[in-house]
């Protein structure tokens, strides 16, 4: 018997050195500082490996996918299913459960039109399960960005089903004794997001899909600040939908993913149609393709999937376990860093609970946007307002909050230099 | 330390409106209000517009959450709106709205903006600019009201 001895650790400060020289924007200024990019949460910077990739498909290989004979047509659509596998492989599915969406929040739409048009009579017996009405409860958490909870309003809106809500503790982590009062035998659909983009938290996907399966109803786990951060095996998970935006991981804009099991997607009808998505069509109607080309209607985001592929190769080189080893570290420098500066409140998990490396925060006395605005003076990019997650900050009693996320090329220092910043700001508003 | 620009932007006579907030707190009686709000911050003010007998304006009343700037905003303008007639009050919204447009480039008129010329720094900023003008688009469409 041999012993597993190679027990990996995080990055190091010479490989993440390394790691940000891939990064041209991380070489410039802003306003005569350099660039401190404590804004990933909301998009990640991109890498040339990834940049380069995206010029050489336009300067090579540049064609229509699944449209054409010649053999660029034939190239392109080659390395866009090749694409399609990588990322695939990336999250822990097959291939035919991946669909290319714009983002997350087109795959979330996605999934919720296809249920309306179930409801509308459309995919027959094989779409049963997708079918809503009055009666039938669609459940949420409190923390959810407003990609994941909007669109199930409106799918309540439209179906007569109704929506409710899971809360939070006061660490903002999701209750799950709330949880299993909530889902019960007229849930059909529990969607929650993996990590909180507000929190930090990683929440608890095995005991919510448990509690909903339990139930016979749908999970749908919003990976978007997951499938960048930490290594995502969604097979694993037994979640039955997942989505993910690529801009969020070191991929363009433009490009996200929906994942679904393959049995549902094949039940699920098409939420968008027209081109590329048919078999036939008819003047009055049409049959469509299986999944996951049914829900591709219209020519597609080739260059962006194929630089997906490749940012996912360049994350996967580093190593997933590896990089969610670093950003913890962050994350813990950051929030004790920020919980040692008088009047500064930091949401979600307590100084030395698990979080992934963002944490937003309240400066007693200065706004939000002032404390943004002040880091910006000296060349520090973080996020302030509510986030796109309204709910979970009148939770917590504000509107507005200030969030710093880091990366795997984010430094230490660069953390050190935006605690320090926070402090600065406070005497520079004249609350100290 | 922080740059001549942000300087600028938070000057001390800001800093001292956004913790003084002339007019902070609503009061009845008023002839028309809103309620604006800035989606991207989830900032709000809610500002009600008081008139005297012969209709031209009293005072003003508001309240909201806020950064330093819409708030110092609201406090200037509070202390702009005594004793007009909604021309004047309308050729104010106006002078203030084209300093906010000015990247910097005017330096406003004291007389008809008194604090108010103190937020041109604001204009340097795209992204601060609706944060000035949210008091100030509150109270043109309370007038309306
Ligand atoms: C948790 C979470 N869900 C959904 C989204 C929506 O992503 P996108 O705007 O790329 O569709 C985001 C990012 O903004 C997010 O952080």
């Amino acid at each position: 018997m041999t012993i597993e001895t190679n027990i990996r650790t995080g990055l190091d400060g010479a490989e993440v050195e390394r790691i940000r020289s891939d990064f041209p924007i991380l070489g410039r200024t802003v306003n005569g500082h350099p660039l401190v990019y404590l804004d990933s949460g909301a998009t990640s910077q991109k890498p040339r490996q990834v940049i380069d990739v995206e010029r050489a498909y336009y300067e090579t290989t540049n064609s229509a996918v699944h449209r054409g004979a010649h053999t660029l047509a034939g190239e392109a659509t080659e390395l866009f299913e090749a694409a399609r596998a990588t990322v695939a492989g990336f999250v822990g599915a097959g291939e035919d459960e991946i669909v290319w969406t714009s983002n997350a929040t087109e795959g979330i739409n996605l999934i919720a039109y296809g249920m309306s048009n179930t409801s509308l009579g459309r995919g027959g017996a094989a779409a049963e399960r997708f079918r809503l009405g009055a009666g039938d409860e669609i459940v949420v958490t409190e923390l959810e960005h407003h990609a994941n909870l909007v669109p199930w309003q409106e799918l309540a809106f439209r179906t007569g089903a109704t929506l409710r809500v899971i809360g939070l503790d006061d660490d903002g982590a999701i209750r799950l004794d709330e949880a299993a009062e909530v889902i019960g035998e007229t849930t059909r659909v529990v969607a929650f997001s993996h990590v909180s983009n507000v929190l930090g938290a990683v929440n608890p996907v095995a005991e919510l899909t448990a509690l909903a399966h339990a139930v016979g109803a749908l999970v749908v786990l919003d990976a978007c600040q997951s499938a960048p951060h930490l290594p995502l095996d969604l097979h694993a998970l037994e979640v039955d939908f997942a989505v993910f935006s690529g801009h969020k991981m070191l991929a363009p804009t433009g490009i996200g993913v929906l994942y679904g099991r393959s049995e549902l997607l094949n039940a699920l009808p098409p939420f968008l149609t027209g081109g590329s998505m048919i078999t036939t069509v008819g003047l009055t109607e049409s049959e469509f393709l299986p999944a996951p080309l049914r829900f591709e209607a219209g020519t597609q985001r080739v260059s962006q999937a194929i630089a997906l592929a490749a940012a996912v190769d360049y994350l996967g080189a580093v190593g997933m376990d590896r990089i969610e080893l670093w950003e913890a570290e962050l994350g813990r420098r950051l929030v004790d860093g920020l919980t040692g500066i008088p009047g500064v409140r930091v949401l979600g998990p307590a100084a030395g609970a698990e979080r992934v490396g963002l944490a937003s925060f309240v400066v007693d006395g200065v706004h939000a946007h002032d404390v943004g605005q002040f880091l910006d003076d000296r060349g520090i990019a973080v996020r302030v307002g509510h986030h796109c997650a309204q709910p979970v900050h009148r939770r917590f009693g504000v509107t507005a909050t200030t969030r710093a996320s880091g990366y795997l090329y984010t430094t230490p220092d660069e953390i050190d230099l935006a605690v320090q910043a926070v402090a600065d700001s406070r005497r520079f508003f004249g609350v100290v | 330390m922080a740059s001549r620009e942000l300087e600028s932007m938070y000057q001390q006579v800001i800093l001292d409106h956004a913790k003084q907030k002339h007019g902070f707190g609503l009061r009845d009686g008023a002839s028309g209000s809103s309620h604006q709000i800035n989606p991207t911050c989830g900032d709000e003010v809610t500002l009600r517009v008081h008139r005297a007998s012969d209709g031209s304006i009293e005072s003003i009343s508001w309240e909201g959450q806020g950064c330093s700037i819409s708030t110092a905003s609201a406090s200037v303008l509070n202390d702009l709106v005594h004793e007009l007639s909604d021309a004047e009050a309308t050729a104010r919204i106006q002078a203030f709205r084209e300093l906010m447009q000015s990247k910097g480039a005017i330096e406003g008129d004291e007389e008809l903006l008194g604090d108010a010329v103190a937020l041109g720094g604001v204009s340097r900023y795209v992204t601060r600019i609706k944060c000035a003008m949210l008091p100030w688009v509150a109270f043109e469409a309370a007038l309306a009201s």
